[in-house]
């Protein structure tokens, strides 16, 4: 892939994270509409077992609701970009796997 | 439908995960294979186009929303194996940066989402366009495949919760499979609509995409 392409696709998703993520539904899911119908919602464990970091897609520290929506999910795109880039670098380095025969820049 | 922490019992959690585990250990082995450098940003795109799309509820009927899953969209890029581990990837990274599903139930979400859905909905998919090798019969494939993807990881949720004892199995999974099937059915265009678009524009990233086919 080129370069271009490569920057039209992170964009893509990029737009999707950070633009469109403040107009997405607030509606429960359908596991948590079920969960509420049915009466064991309350089961569900409030406080994570892990340290929160950017809980509820949210940025802390912003005040305003979009935006800290907006960065939670620039955030989030960008390192599952990196993420992934890594997992399939980790992969085709990993012993079993090939070796590219060409320059990243050129396949 | 990422479950939080609460609704499994430890018995089935912690099964969950070790099954989990040993999926993730055979479709990294697996991954291993068949790679072109092409697919290295490609498995990046994918990561974080899925996550985004995650973010972004859909509302359907009755007061429910619902969101791309996105492992047949995955796998139709990457194959299965590699698919499971970009749902996988996704699934961890919300997991611990932003408290979205529990930890313990971890290995069931990644089970329930990512291996499950995204294998049995690839199986579909791959029946269908063998089945019917022209263009539409691909996409029909990609459709059939990612609605059953939603399905498939719906009933395999509910059972867990049936299990766990949370809530009668038989309950649950109706009203999972009832409002999932619906959900699908937004996995299913958003789906068909980027493998279309890609295989307009540049139709060799889409590797499932047998050449020799008809447009």
């Amino acid at each position: 892939m080129k370069t271009s392409e490569i920057l039209i696709g992170l964009g893509i998703a990029l737009f999707v994270g950070a633009v469109l993520s403040p107009l997405a539904s607030t509606w429960p899911d359908g596991l948590e509409k079920v969960a509420e119908h049915y009466g064991f919602i309350s089961k569900a464990v409030e406080k994570p077992l892990t340290p929160e970091v950017i809980p509820d897609y949210a940025m802390p520290g912003i005040q305003s609701e979009s935006l800290a929506t907006s960065v939670a999910g620039f955030v989030g795109t960008l390192v599952l970009y990196f993420g992934g880039y890594a997992l399939a670098r980790g992969l085709r380095r990993a012993p079993g796997g090939t070796e590219p025969e060409k320059p990243a820049h050129e396949a | 439908m990422h479950l939080p922490d609460g609704f499994l019992s430890t018995p089935v959690w912690l099964a969950c995960d070790v099954v989990a585990v040993g999926a993730l250990y055979a479709a990294t082995r697996k991954s291993q294979r068949q790679f072109e450098e092409k697919t290295v940003p490609l498995t990046g795109i994918l990561c974080a186009f899925v996550f985004a799309a995650q973010m972004i509820n859909f509302p359907v009927a009755g007061g429910t929303s619902g969101h791309l899953l996105g492992g047949v969209l995955a796998a139709v890029f990457l194959g299965p194996w590699l698919g499971c581990l970009v749902i996988s990837l996704v699934l961890i990274v919300q997991c611990f940066l932003f408290q979205d599903g529990g930890v313990a139930v971890l290995g069931a979400n990644i089970l329930n989402m990512a291996v499950i859905g995204t294998g049995l909905g690839y199986l579909l998919f791959a029946l269908g366009k063998k089945v019917w090798p022209t263009r539409q019969g691909y996409l029909a494939a990609v459709a059939a495949g990612s609605w059953f993807s939603v399905v498939a990881s719906a009933a395999a949720c509910a059972l867990e919760i049936g299990f766990s004892g949370t809530y009668p199995t038989g309950l649950t999974l109706k009203a999972m499979l009832s409002v999932h099937a619906v959900i699908g059915l937004g996995e299913a265009i958003i789906t068909t609509l980027v493998v279309t678009t890609v295989l307009v524009l540049r139709p060799d990233l889409v590797t499932t995409y047998p050449v020799e086919v008809k447009a």
